[in-house]
Parts: structure tokens; sequence; C-alpha cells
């Protein structure tokens, strides 16, 4: 009787030990606040992942994976904290995805990820300060910082042989980060920004801004702003009154909207925008479209690969503590290795099992560099005919 | 050359927009400076009376083109202009009954009416929201310039360009006729002339048997013409957008109170007087500095005195030392 009690006692201990458990991950995002429209189909996107690995079977011998919401309220850095801490004290959960905005993601980082020693994995912040955050190897991010499309900017500006050029930036956080990376990024190339100016969204006339950038000179006009609002008001003016011809237009300012408005002088401009396009991105796209979300929302497929990356780790360290699994995460999402893309979730479990090394590439091509964040894809492109060429990727 | 060069880039980028926005400025002081010497009161409601204005020719306009209407090489907005005024004048006159009125024969202090032409304000700026929306609305059609940049440049082989848009020109045009039509009327006319006199003297003009209340249906009218003309030629020339005419409430109203509120001349020339300042502080004279000056006092620098961010503290700088050194504006207005 004494033997058999042993026994069990001991099986069950190694049954414990090394045998299925349930897995539980944090998806905190600003559910309410100014992005609750595109949250949703982030959550969807990081669950789906999640179902992927959960039915697979293969995870951690049979291990389950639940998700658990919470609300990073986007803005409530307190509240953010707050709900961060309950996910990890209360529930439990083995790593947090999120949260959607830079300022509550350094707070949750700080405040909770640090302190608990759990794994975070943003994949929406995209501030650059965050690249320079003391993060104790716990902090990754799956949307590249506004820092490496400015150094991109200033790579194929140069490239083209442009040395002096004019930017004007929309006047908030992204238009300043942006223009402010590009400019040293560029400067350091050997280029010459002749002035960096701020215009306002919501005017009418953008003669005074445009009168100020003409006077500084300049072969191209880089503008940081937004398509439909004072961005395009600058590139009309700017052609209307001769005072540049040539355009560099980042992101925000890609959009046929644009090219609809200003036609045929905008030829010979050129830009970039985050890659969105391939074989991979459309997998993707079918697979939210059967599961029933938007996988074109924004940052719906970071997601999906943020949830996959901490999974992936937590299979390849045999280990679902984030002590065991930070360092993994950089060598399941960088080649060498069987190149994983979306949908193939249980593939990447089954090569991970059997020792072999995986390259996650995932829905947004995901390249992870240090300080753990994803370097991005951007397309390059030209404008030829009124129409959008692409040139490259970089 | 070099002189011709900076010459061209002067008018190019300071001369022609700063005459341009100072022709619409000129018209939107010339309503409030109206409605003040008249009515007696700051009408806030102006710059949402422009917005109102300019969406119903908006409306009409795409109306006209949905039938095959078009003007040439004119924007089609100058034919439904006139239907625009009409109905904006029978809104006005609508509104005058049924709000201002009451307080008219209340015999209201000014700054009463000037509250109430605040919640006009309101109601305006949701109407027009609410009919077109807040998004930016580009109503030109016809024939964009008149001169465009790289043909200039190409036939006078000057380094700058020129450019003169249509709109610019029609600006300048339209606005010189409404003008020259209302000096016509206020000063011609026997219905001006009894505006005048209720203007300068109220009691007085009683008395001597004009009739009050058709005084102030026809300033309304007016009001409406210029209000909606200012609008849509601010519209055509650069887009519709019911936000910023909100705000064009501020630089029209310093042009009319630095050229003498109730002064139908003191408001033109204010208008250019706040549209040159504007532009001018803002502008970095780098370019034609460089062009004039000899190379050894050429600017490293941009020469630009304010950020063009701080554009709208020009008129407000300008308003507040009116306000304190000559308080009845530049043409002898009423002081405020």
């Amino acid at each position: 009787m004494k033997k058999l009690l042993l026994a069990s006692t001991a099986t069950a201990m190694l049954a414990g030990a090394a045998g299925a458990e349930e897995v539980k991950l944090g998806i905190i995002f600003g559910f309410t606040g100014p992005l609750e429209s595109i949250t949703p189909h982030m959550a969807a996107g990081a669950e789906l992942a999640m179902k992927e690995v959960s039915e697979s079977g293969l995870f951690l011998d049979g291990s389950t994976v639940t998700p658990i919401r919470a609300d990073s309220t986007c803005v409530d850095a307190s509240a953010a904290t707050a709900a961060a801490e309950r996910l990890v004290t209360s529930d439990g959960v083995k790593a947090i995805i999120g949260a959607d905005c830079s300022g509550v993601t350094g707070a949750i980082l700080q405040n909770v990820a640090r302190p608990q020693g759990v794994v975070q994995i943003s994949p929406s912040s995209t501030s650059p300060g965050l690249s320079e955050v003391e993060d104790d190897g716990l902090f990754f991010r799956t949307a590249p910082s506004d820092a490496r499309q400015g150094a991109v900017m200033a790579d194929i500006i140069s490239g083209r042989g442009t040395t002096d050029v004019a930017v004007t930036y929309t006047n908030n956080d992204y238009g300043k980060g942006l223009a402010d990376s590009f400019a040293a990024a560029f400067t350091e190339k050997g280029g010459n920004v002749t002035i960096s100016a701020a215009h306002d969204d919501g005017k009418a006339d953008y003669s005074a801004e445009v009168a100020a950038l003409a006077a500084a000179g300049g072969e191209l006009l880089v503008v940081a702003g937004y398509v439909d609002q004072g961005g395009r008001g600058i590139v009309q003016n700017a052609i209307d009154t001769g005072a540049f011809d040539t355009f560099y237009l980042p992101d925000g300012m890609y959009g046929p909207s644009l090219i609809e408005a200003i036609g045929d002088s905008l030829d010979g401009s050129y830009g970039d925008v985050p890659a969105a396009e391939g074989e991979n991105v459309d997998t993707y796209h079918e697979m939210a479209t059967a599961a029933g979300f938007d996988g074109t929302s924004s940052y719906a497929a970071e997601s999906y690969d943020a949830a996959a990356l901490v999974l992936l780790a937590m299979q390849a360290a045999k280990s679902s503590n984030g002590a065991d699994y930070k360092g993994k995460i950089m060598d399941v999402a960088n080649a060498p290795g069987e190149k994983i893309n979306p949908g193939e979730l249980s593939k990447a479990l089954e090569l991970i099992a059997a020792g072999q090394d995986v390259d996650y590439v995932g829905a947004t091509n995901v390249e992870m560099a240090e300080p753990g964040e994803s370097l991005g894809t951007f397309r390059e492109y030209d404008i030829t005919g009124g129409a959008v060429e692409t040139v490259g990727f970089r | 050359m070099d002189i011709l060069n900076a010459l061209v880039a002067f008018a190019n980028f300071v001369f022609i927009p700063a005459v341009a926005y100072g022709a619409q400025l000129a018209l939107g002081a010339l309503g409030v400076t109206l409605i003040y010497g008249i009515l007696r009161f700051s009408n806030f409601a102006h710059g949402d009376t422009m917005a109102f204005g300019t969406t119903l020719t908006i409306l009409i306009t795409a109306l006209m083109q949905g039938a095959g209407i078009s003007f040439g090489p004119l924007p089609t907005a100058l034919l439904a202009l006139p239907f625009a005024i009409v109905l904006t004048g029978i809104v006005l006159v609508g509104t005058d009954r049924a709000v201002y009125r009451f307080y008219r024969k209340q015999r209201a202090a000014p700054v009463i009416l000037t509250m109430v032409s605040l919640g006009v304000m309101f109601i305006m700026n949701g109407v027009v929201r609410f009919i077109i929306g807040v998004e930016d609305v580009t109503f030109a059609d016809g024939e964009r310039f008149v001169i465009g940049a790289r043909e200039f440049r190409d036939a006078t082989g000057l380094a700058e360009g020129l450019a003169i848009r249509t709109t610019q020109v029609i600006t300048l045009v339209v606005a010189a006729i409404a003008v020259a039509l209302l000096f016509w009327f206020l000063n011609r006319t026997r219905t001006g002339k009894s505006m005048r006199a209720f203007s300068d003297n109220e009691d007085l003009a009683l008395l001597s048997g004009i009739n009050p209340e058709r005084v102030v249906q026809v300033t309304w009218l007016i009001v409406a013409a210029l209000a909606t003309t200012a609008g849509v030629l601010y519209g055509l020339d650069k887009s519709f957008k019911a936000f910023t005419y909100f705000q064009l409430l501020l630089p029209i109203f310093a042009s009319a109170v630095v050229g003498g509120l109730g002064n139908p001349l003191g408001a033109i020339a204010g208008g250019f007087v706040i549209a040159f300042s504007e532009v001018g502080v803002t502008y970095a004279w780098k370019k034609v500095a460089t062009y004039v000056l000899p190379e050894s006092l050429a600017p490293d620098g941009l020469a630009q005195l304010l950020s063009t961010d701080y554009k709208f503290a020009v008129s407000f700088a300008i308003l507040i030392l009116v306000l304190l050194f000559m308080p009845t504006g530049l043409f002898k207005g009423k002081s405020v």
C-alpha cells in the first residue's frame, strides 16, 4: 500500500513536470480608447496563432494555450499597469502580448514585465525610444521602430544621388520622430537637410509653409505627413508654385488619393511603405477571413507573429518560463533554419521538437535585430505615369 | 537677371498669394464691418456663414455638373454662386427674424447680441458639418492655371518660376466687382444712403422716417452676398473644410478692426494689411536676399522672422497693437 502510494505520487509529479499544462498568454491592447477600432482585429490575430498552436497538440507535450484579454486603454499608463499586473499575478500568464501604444507599453515593461520576469512582445509600438530602454532582454516587438524607416529613407534617397533635401513633417510625434531620425541618418550619409519645418494638419492654405521650404531650397522635398491631410496640401501647393518637382513620400503619404488628386505632376516622385505584399500576407488574410476577422487591419498581422514567436520560443526552450525562453525568440525569428510561413506553426513545432532550427517568416516577413525588434520590410516605389511601381524591398 | 529672379520669387511666393488671400479677407471683413456698423454687434457667426454659403454653392455646383452645365475654362461654382447667395440671404433674414429681432426689440446691449451670434455660430457650424461633413472638399473645375511655373521658366529662361492660378485671378476680379457694387449701392442708391444714415445716427434716421426693419433686412442680404462670395473664392483658391472657415474668423476680425470697425474702406485695407503681414513675416527671405544682395552679404540662415506655425499669432499681434495704440483703426472706424 505504501509502495503504491509512493509510486502514484511519483507518477503524478512526473506528469506535472513534463506533461501537458495550460499555458496562459496575456493579450493587453487598448480595447477602449483611441485605437479601439483596430485592437479587436489585433487580438483576434494573436488568438489565431494561439489556437493554431493549441490545436496542433504538438506544443510542449500536448499543452494547450489560453488567451486572456486585458485593456491597456492606450493612453492611461496606470490603468494599463494595473491590468498587466493582474494578468501576471492573478491569471499567471507566461507572456504579455502588447501593449499597443508606445507609452503604455513602456509603462508595463518597467512596472510589470521586468519586476516579474515575464516576456513582453508588442506588435504595434513603434516609438524609437523603446529601443533604448532597459528591458533585461524581456522586451520584443514585431513592428519596426520609426527610426528604422528614417534610416531606410536616407538609404533610398542618397542611393539615388540626391544630396540636398528639404523636409516637412506633420506636427505630431510620428512626424517629428520620422523627420528627426531621417535627418540624423541622412546627415551621417553626407547628405544635407536644408530645412526641417513642421506643418499643421487641417488647414486650407499651405502657401506660407511652402514658401519657407522653397526659400531653403533642395532637390527634393521629403513630406513626412498624412496623405489626406496637410501632406497633400503641401505637395499640391509646392507643385502649383513650382517650388519642388520631386517628392519623397513615406508611409503616411502612400495612398491612391494623392495620385488621384494631383495627377501627372507626381511623376518622378518616389517613396516607401512598410511592405504588406506577397504570398504570406495573402495566406494570412485568407486565414483571418476564415477565422472571422479582418487581417488587413493595421497591426493584425504583427499580432499574429508576436504570439507565434513567443510560442515557438517556448517550444524551443521546452519551457514556458520567461527566463528560459526569452533568449530563444531571436533564434526562432531569424535564419538559419526552415522558413515558417503563416499557418505552418504545427510544422514549426514539429521541427523544433525534432531539434531542428526554424526561421519564422510569418505574416510580416519577420526579421529581428538587436535589441529584439523587427527590422520590417519596406517597399521602395516610384510613381510613373500616374501609377505606383515597386522598385524593390529593403 | 538676378534682380528679375528676386522679383519673380517674391511675386510667386509672397505677392500673388498675399493679394489673393487679402482680397478674400477683405470681402469677409466687409461683411463683419457692415453688421458692426448697422446692427452694432460683432457677428461671430460670420465665418460659419461663409461656410454655409460655400456649402450651398458646392451642392448647387454638383447639381450643375451633374446636369452637364459648365462655365468653360472658369469654375462652375461661379454660376452656382448667385443661387447660393439668394438661399443664404433667405437663411440669414430668417435667422434675424427668429433670433436677433427679439434681442433688438429688447434694446439688448451689443455684448449680448455678440453672445447670441456665438450661439448662431455653433448651430450653423453643426448644420454645415451635418450637410457636407468635416472632410476637405475640392470643388474647383475648369482651367487650373493662367501661367504655370514650368511654362514660365521655359518661356523666360529665368531660374525662378511664376505661377498664377485661375482662381487667384478670379478672386481679384470678383472681389473688385463686389466691392464696386457695394460702394455704388451705399453711396448712390436711396436704400444705401438710408443704411449709412442708420449707421451714423440711429435716432436721427428713425426720425426722418427710415424703416429700421427694412435697413436690417437689406444689410443681411448684402452680408449674405459678401460672405458667400468670400467663402466661395477662398474655397476655390484653397479648399473647403468646415473647420478652416471657423478659424478664418480671427484674421477676418483682425482685418475689420485694423481698418476700423464699421468703415467699409478700412475693411478692405485691413484685409490686405493682415494678409501681407501673415505671409511676409513668416516668409523665409533667404532666396530673395541671395539674389539681390552681393555674395558677401547673403544670409546663411533662412532669414525668416517667425516660423510658419505662428501664422495666426501675426493676426493676434496686429490686433492687440491696433487696439492698444489706434483703437479706431487705420480709417477712423468706431472704437471697440
